[in-house]
């Protein structure tokens, strides 16, 4: 996919004409007085607010990337046919990042240098988005994070300029547990990719684990790049636990989820998955993931209960054929909508006036109000639980999972201020 | 560990290196052959996973796919002979290395075009899914079908080289090439024939490991590793090692996993590097065959 832009890019094109033509106009001794009044004027209506977005559309999460791109376009698309911000339209600059945290440092530093962006929403991955928040904080400029990371909103890569939308790994892993361990048993294997995301989940299940009585049997690393898990299956059925807790995401998820059922496993065991993915669902199948429970920022039947999932739904399904908005085109949507909705409080793009405003602000973008948590900024908000439903079940082909729990939003499910090194 | 326990890991290492082999023979029969490099063997394995997704798609049939993928990607590789190799040969190993290793990426991207970026999901066919008792646990039923028909193609592949007298050719050609030509066979032809189902080979292995792991335009990346590795390790150009050296992968692999499972890929890469100090020209291969 290539970069999107909207139309109203185009008024970018009158600029240097109007410029010069202020420019002769201002070396003239008559308009001397009148001229610096007209051209702020000019160049606020000229002036978009440009927002960045780096995100891994090349690369095993590329299916959720471009999810995360469409919804945000629908929260510029939104915002600007409300008439923008006093006359002044948005612009979303979408950049390819590859999942690699180089990569995706030099696109955010492009978007800020050259594309002189107001402000940075993206990323998907707990690594790679580190890099990006290094970028944009030694550049003082704004950043809302998408996608799940602990690290991000702790000492020392926190900053007063980020913020994280996403939910992260402590409160969905602690969501999780809350509702699997009562229910399914206490004895756990996890498989879990070796890196930051995979870890961070494993801490999340322990920390809260104490009080619920987790018995982890064993947390079965698996190389970032694997294809295969095959050869992990025999030690886990040797277990015997009771729950297998997956933290697989993306395609590797599908592929776990897939050589899961091929070998039987989910026969012997409950399957669990930490972030329950709508979009590897759909690519699955319903067979393979027939009873799977697992933790979402979002599923769209949550249209049920909130009416902001009700609209954002329905802008998503306009576009789309009448199908259904991801869980992480809930993040894109939700992040853009998120700096809009600051800017127009803020009264600006000023980026400390953006930041008071984001710290003030209540929103609800899709799934009822939330807010960022003064401290490290992370937006407190509820946690889904989902089932997975039998073909037999489904009412069409996006009816794919129940909701059977809402953790609600509470800063009590978070990390506390002082765990995270803030003072 | 029970001995059940351990039988299973073995069988599960055994199972994974029966789809190594798959991944390396075509690989090793082009170099053994040829020596030619073949740097586009990943990309033509990816190419054989998307004809095979596009055909299925048109028919609906796993089993015709599985026909029409080895003779579609096996028809591009005698173009990509034919037209770009061929010119290459006796100007040294590294042209063909270099100009396969760019053809690898022109592929990839017209993959990336044709079929978009995002990967796509491809299940076994309803007679190949579940899980069978085996005596010692559930094994998938797609995987003893992988092993079954890598059995069987090496044995194919084993009676065309070795029995027929087309095979004699071959082997002749390998040995000595201007001898062949002197006796009047056109040599030419036979190396086209060679690529061709090394290559077709490829795009074969490709299409068969698109149920175990999707399909995506960067899938031949990994799979070019491990047929490299396994190369190296069983000995340029040989069949037997080929096989011998992808079995011992899966199984170093699987048990790998049971002590270290976020090492257990890195333990091709250990047996590479003992091999290559202790018995550089591989475990069954011909001393100087490089030089």
């Amino acid at each position: 996919m290539k970069t999107q832009r909207t139309k109203i890019g185009s008024n970018r094109l009158a600029g240097p004409s109007r410029r010069k033509i202020l420019g002769a106009a201002a070396a003239g001794a008559a308009a001397m007085a009148a001229s610096p009044f007209w051209f702020n004027i000019a160049r606020a209506a000229a002036e978009t607010i440009k927002i960045g977005f780096p995100v891994p559309l090349t690369g095993p999460y590329g299916a959720e990337a471009k999810q995360q791109a469409a919804c945000a376009q629908i929260a510029v698309d939104e915002f600007n046919a409300a008439g923008g911000f006093n006359g002044r339209m948005a612009e979303l600059l979408v950049r390819d990042s590859k999942l690699n945290a180089g990569e995706a440092a030099t696109r955010t530093l492009e978007l800020i240098e050259k594309d002189k962006v107001d402000c940075v929403v993206g990323s998907l991955s707990a690594a790679v988005q580190l890099a990006v928040n290094n970028v944009t904080k030694t550049r003082k400029v704004l950043y809302v994070s998408i996608s799940q990371s602990d690290q991000i909103t702790a000492m020392p890569d926190y900053s007063r300029y980020t913020f994280h939308e996403a939910l992260n790994p402590h409160m969905t892993a602690g969501a999780v547990a809350r509702y699997v361990l009562p229910k399914f048993g206490k004895k756990v294997v996890f498989l879990t990719p070796d890196y930051a995301f995979g870890h961070e989940l494993v801490n999340g299940y322990q920390a809260v684990g104490k009080e619920l009585g987790l018995q982890m049997l064993d947390n079965v690393l698996a190389p970032i790049g694997a294809t295969d898990f095959s050869t992990f299956f025999p030690r886990i059925q040797s277990l015997h636990p009771e729950v297998l807790i997956v933290n697989n995401f993306g395609r590797d998820q599908l592929n776990t989820l897939k050589q899961v059922a091929s070998f039987g496993l989910n026969k012997q065991m409950h399957i669990a998955v930490s972030v329950l993915l709508y979009g590897q669902r759909l690519a699955g199948g319903p067979e393979i993931f027939e009873g799977v429970v697992g933790g979402s920022n979002y599923y769209w039947r949550l249209e049920d209960k909130v009416s902001s999932a009700k609209h954002f739904n329905a802008a998503y399904r306009k576009r789309n054929n009448g199908a259904e908005p991801s869980d992480y085109g809930a993040y894109g949507y939700a992040g853009t909508y998120a700096v809009l909705s600051g800017i127009k409080k803020a009264g600006g793009t000023d980026t400390e006036k953006l930041i008071a405003a984001l710290e003030e602000n209540r929103y609800d973008p899709y799934k009822g109000t939330e807010y960022f948590r003064k401290c490290d900024h992370q937006a407190v908000q509820s946690v889904l639980i989902l089932e997975a439903k039998p073909k037999a079940k489904m009412s069409n082909q996006y009816d794919v999972f129940d909701i059977v729990e809402i953790d609600p939003a509470d800063e009590k499910n978070l990390r506390s201020c002082a765990e995270e090194g803030h003072v | 560990m029970s001995p059940n326990f351990l039988l299973l890991q073995a069988f599960t290492g055994f199972a994974l290196g029966a789809i190594y082999v798959l991944l390396a023979v075509g690989l090793a029969l082009v170099f053994g052959l040829l020596t030619v490099i073949n740097f586009a063997h990943g990309a033509m394995f990816a190419v054989g996973a998307y004809i095979g997704i596009f055909v299925f798609g048109l028919t609906g049939n796993f089993w015709i796919s599985l026909v029409i993928v080895p003779l579609a990607v096996g028809g591009i590789g005698l173009v990509v002979e034919r037209v770009l190799v061929r010119p290459l040969y006796g100007r040294g190993i590294d042209y063909p290395l270099l100009l396969t290793f760019g053809l690898s990426y022109v592929l990839l991207d017209l993959i990336r075009i044709l079929w978009g970026k995002q990967g796509l999901p491809f299940d076994a066919p309803d007679a190949l899914s579940g899980a069978v008792d085996i005596g010692i646990g559930y094994f998938p039923l797609y995987r003893l079908f992988l092993i079954a028909l890598t059995a069987a193609l090496l044995v194919g592949l084993w009676l065309f080289i070795d029995k027929t007298s087309y095979g004699l050719v071959i082997r002749a050609g390998a040995r000595d090439p201007e001898i062949v030509r002197v006796l009047g066979i056109d040599i030419a032809r036979v190396w086209l024939m060679v690529f061709g189902i090394g290559t077709g080979l490829a795009g074969l292995a490709g299409m068969l490991a698109a149920p175990l792991q999707g399909v995506f335009p960067e899938m031949g990346t990994p799979a070019l590793m491990v047929a490299f590795v396994i190369t190296v390790i069983g000995g340029m150009g040989s069949l037997v090692g080929a096989v011998v050296a992808g079995l011992l992968v899966g199984l170093a692999e699987s048990f790998t996993a049971i002590f270290a499972p976020q090492f257990s890929q890195l333990s091709m890469y250990v047996i590479m590097v003992l091999v290559l100090l202790l018995r550089p020209q591989g475990l069954f291969g011909r001393a100087g065959l490089l030089g």
